[in-house]
């Protein structure tokens, strides 16, 4: 057992359902408890989705519990067949089903015989990989499965695109900052003349699989999920890959030059330093700001980065050689990235740190006190509490970290939004800094003879106590409205009961 | 409406569908409780499935040091390889140097019920080893749904009040001084506001279940009355009447004036107290409720079912002239709730209102075929539903609100009609054609 507060990572199959729900035309079936299918609250309320998440439970209760799930789970998946027509539909195991032991293959195999939907089990353990780790297999194991399908049907189409194409694996529900990296990767993409072939699972159709070995290679954005499937696609189509994260200037141009790379390999000529240049000269505006007196100031600050592997050290390398600022800890709550995490940033950052305990990454940023933190939520709830400034650059995320607006981590433009990030996260700070040396130019102390600074009415003990209780953003608000009452009423003491009378009177006014 | 008033007078009907609706699993309920009971500790043993839900669904509380944690259960533990007693005396432990809790409560889920580890059994032996009073409350998503969770630690808790010897009256062997206890976990202020309600009856309060610390959790006899201020505490009720002999006052709740109204004259009655100017206060209340209640006429209101509070709201707001269209329920103990059922049939008949159908265990997909066909005003939903209805023209209040917001008593009735009228009122100002592409 492991006493724990708060984790990085959620479940497996919070991993299966994001990738589920990304396609188009999946629906998941959970074989779980009542009250596991939180992901469809995630899903609606932190992307605002419109439609319904294609997510039921197969609900484990008491009876199950005594009797086994038997017809039920067939049951369910015939019924969803029906309703919603999908074209896939991926029994999905949880922590409860890993213990039941139950045999899902065989419902799944029973179910498929008179289903018009394809079914299969997502092949993922609870106890043995997170949520990450399971988004990666499930991706792999639907287009395993489509590619298998077509391959079976005469219906595999591997004769490449004309002109090259990619195909970019990964993107899918709930990450972070995704569809903006979508749009800012397609946009680079025909800036070079290379052709999106699929994007998968974001937005796809489980028909669009069979599509996949048409591209040149594959992009993988994120490395925590995608490498599976594109490794996959080497082995089988011969497809090669990339999972260099176009995120910062010095990546975006290192992730152009692999696909020129990679491209003349396929015997394409093409020669994108032209590109480059002008893009890092003119467009983006990063490089010229690390050059600029601003980011002079950014000399000898120093950082502590925290967050998944890719972005991790995606901010810490801009971090170092873009901005010059001086990172004391990188670090990955992602298991089974470490070596690649010492390979790209071990020289950059002081301190290497692989950890999903909180506590630890905490007690760092105290100790070390940085100047500024870019981390996940937590940390920016670490760094509040410490005074001390935070960029989020990472999920786990709140739903602040979806915007409406266009904020692209990747690419020209990604690495605008995050030389902002980054320069407001020191300014706060330095700013912060100087208010305090100088008493601030706010203060909390009244000073104007407002209603409730003048004390001609008297509060008894008790309704002062009460009035404690009342959560401070507001207790201004309800000090003044009682004392008010209490004005036309003609008292001068507040009493519980004038409390009461007063909260009663108000109630009717609104 | 001519269909609806062919329905008018027909008794109450109760549905049950599959049982497939989306609810917050029952372990929330830590989340008002560790607040609620300020020296306790809660202790979830459950997995990373657990744990994901309470740091999302509680989202910033988690970062304010809780006092509630999980006890993740790893392979070896399911696979019992490792010792469930050393592992949890291990982990109390720490919480006991850590933070010194008065009690520490063990919230055992599904994974604890599957593997059938043992809590009730080594509850009482870490308990003298450790010097620290251990409760077990099985909150599990396989048994029950959201506020049932309290349900669960409620009833724990008034197996482990301490008795209160009375001398007994020879003749009857009755306690001589039978005391009122109030079970039902409400915030403070909301406390007091009802212990001054009461006392201006002449009711005087033996204690709550519970209190703000476990250290001042009532003592019972055999003989004390009970009553319930949430409708979904049929066990406690059930504990207290069985286990600890206690007398129940099956009463309405609190909820609403005429809930309150109702709930304060059944305890006055039951204890031979007059509840004169009661009535008057009431109407008071609604007279103070008007311009709210004004806007809320015939405005029907479709309860898809997750918190257990569906039966009161529905009554109350069926008394502010409103159209209900269905109760969704998780679960309806019809003995427990018997008092608040009676008062909702009483109250659509005086409406002239149909009798909505309740429906227990729903079935969300069919009762959404449902709310198409009906178009009503206002769901009363959870959030996973509530966003796509909106995108399909449709009002909707988040139903966890009721849970957490204000809702007893007299001076909150006010509360709860505040979050029906929002999304009622909340209209985006598009103009005609942006409005429709705005939600379509």
């Amino acid at each position: 057992m492991k006493l724990a507060y708060w984790m990085y990572a959620g479940p497996a199959h919070i991993g299966t359902l994001r990738i589920a729900t990304s396609f188009r035309d999946i629906h998941a079936i959970m074989h779980a408890p009542l009250g596991d299918d939180y992901f469809n609250v995630m899903r609606s309320m932190l992307e605002r989705k419109r439609d319904f998440t294609p997510v039921t439970a197969s609900v484990v209760d008491r009876h199950v519990l005594a009797r086994g799930s038997q017809e039920k789970v067939i049951h369910n998946i015939h019924r969803k067949d029906k309703e919603e027509s999908p074209s896939l539909i991926i029994l999905t195991p949880t922590c409860t089903s890993s213990i039941l032991q139950e045999d899902l293959q065989n419902f799944v195999n029973r179910a498929a015989q008179d289903c018009n939907a394809d079914v299969i089990l997502a092949d993922v353990n609870h106890y043995r990989v997170n949520e990450m780790q399971a988004a990666d297999k499930t991706l792999e194991q639907i287009i395993k499965f489509y590619l298998q399908k077509a391959k079976k049907n005469n219906l595999l189409d591997i004769d490449k695109t004309d002109l090259p194409s990619v195909n970019i694996i990964g993107p899918c529900n709930l990450s972070f900052h995704h569809q903006h990296d979508l749009a800012e990767l397609r946009r680079l993409l025909q800036d070079l003349n290379i052709r999106v072939n699929q994007i998968i699972p974001e937005g796809a159709s489980v028909d669009n699989i069979k599509n996949l070995p048409k591209a040149w290679l594959n992009i993988i954005p994120y490395r925590e999920v995608g490498r599976a499937s594109a490794e996959f696609l080497l082995e089988e189509f011969n497809i090669p890959y990339t999972t260099i994260s176009p995120i910062g200037v010095v990546e975006t141009s290192k992730f152009i030059r692999q696909l020129e790379q990679i491209l003349n390999q396929l015997g394409y000529a093409c020669d994108f330093t032209k590109y480059i240049e002008v893009q890092t000269r003119f467009v983006s505006q990063s490089a010229w700001f690390s050059r600029s007196i601003d980011c002079q100031n950014l000399a000898g600050k120093t950082a502590v980065v925290f967050g998944d592997a890719t972005h991790a050290a995606a901010l810490t390398k801009i971090l170092v050689k873009e901005m010059g600022v001086e990172v004391l800890i990188a670090g990955t709550y992602c298991k089974g990235e470490e070596e690649w995490f010492e390979h790209e940033v071990g020289s950059y950052a002081k301190q290497l740190l692989f950890t999903d305990d909180h506590h630890l990454v905490g007690d760092l940023i105290a100790k070390l006190e940085p100047s500024a933190i870019f981390g996940t939520q937590m940390e920016r709830h670490i760094g509040k509490r410490l005074n001390i400034p935070c960029g989020v650059i990472s999920a786990p995320v709140h739903i602040q970290n979806f915007p409406l607006s266009y904020r692209p981590f990747l690419g020209y433009e990604g690495s605008n939004q995050i030389a902002d990030l980054i320069y407001n996260s020191f300014t706060l700070g330095m700013e912060d800094h100087l208010l305090e040396l100088f008493g601030g130019h706010d203060t909390k102390d009244v000073i104007t003879n407002t209603l409730s600074s003048q004390d001609s009415i008297a509060w008894d003990n008790n309704a002062n106590d009460e009035l404690k209780k009342i959560p401070g953003f507001v207790r201004g608000k309800v000090k003044r409205n009682i004392e008010k009452f209490a004005k036309t009423k003609g008292l001068n003491t507040i009493t519980m009961e004038v409390m009461f009378a007063a909260k009663e009177e108000q109630s009717g006014n609104d | 409406m001519s269909i609806q008033s062919t329905e008018i007078n027909k008794p109450l009907s109760f549905e049950c569908e599959t049982g497939n609706y989306h609810t917050f699993c029952p372990i929330s309920c830590v989340s008002w409780l560790y607040q609620k009971i300020e020296d306790s500790f809660f202790l979830v043993i459950g997995t990373k499935t657990c744990g994901y839900f309470l740091q999302n669904a509680l989202g910033v509380m988690i970062f304010a040091e809780p006092r509630y944690a999980m006890a993740e259960l790893e392979e070896a533990d399911i696979s019992a390889h490792l010792s469930d007693y050393a592992e949890l005396k291990r982990l109390c432990q720490v919480i006991q140097k850590d933070r010194n809790p008065s009690v520490i409560f063990w919230i055992g889920t599904c994974t604890t019920e599957i593997i059938k580890m043992d809590l009730e059994g080594i509850a009482p032996k870490l308990e003298a080893e450790l010097g620290i009073p251990i409760i077990v409350a099985r909150a599990n998503g396989l048994d029950y749904a959201f506020t049932q969770g309290e349900d669960t630690v409620l009833a724990a808790l008034a197996q482990s009040c301490h008795s209160r010897v009375e001398k007994l009256k020879s003749e009857s062997s009755r306690n001589s001084n039978p005391r009122l206890i109030l079970f039902g976990s409400i915030p403070d202020p909301i406390v007091k506001e009802l212990t001054i309600e009461l006392e201006e009856y002449g009711v005087k309060i033996g204690g709550w279940l519970p209190g703000k610390r476990y250290t001042e959790l009532p003592q019972l006899a055999d003989g004390d009355f009970v009553c319930g201020i949430h409708p979904y505490l049929s066990r406690t009720a059930t504990t207290l009447m069985r286990r600890r002999k206690c007398r129940l006052i099956g009463a309405p709740f609190p909820i609403g004036p005429d809930g309150t109204k109702a709930w304060i004259e059944k305890i006055c009655s039951v204890l031979n107290l007059s509840s004169s100017g009661l009535i008057e206060k009431e109407e008071k209340v609604w007279k103070n409720l008007k311009p709210l209640t004004d806007k809320l006429k015939n405005k029907s209101v479709f309860f898809m079912g997750d918190n257990l509070l569906e039966i009161s709201l529905a009554r109350f707001l069926i008394r502010c002239g409103m159209i209900v269209y269905e109760i969704g329920i998780p679960y309806l103990d019809k003995r427990y709730q018997a008092a608040e059922l009676a008062l909702l049939e009483k109250t659509c008949l005086e409406q002239g209102q149909f009798i909505p159908m309740i429906v227990e265990k729903p079935d969300n997909y069919n009762q959404i075929d449902r709310i198409k066909d009906l178009q009503p005003d206002l769901v009363i939903t959870g959030m996973a539903n509530a966003n796509p209805l909106e995108a399909r023209g449709l009002r909707t209040k988040w139903s966890v609100e009721f849970t957490f917001a204000h809702v007893h008593g007299f001076k909150n009735a006010h509360n709860i009609l505040e979050l029906i009228s929002r999304p009622l009122r909340h209209l985006p100002k598009f103009e005609d054609q942006l409005l429709e592409y705005a939600t379509n």
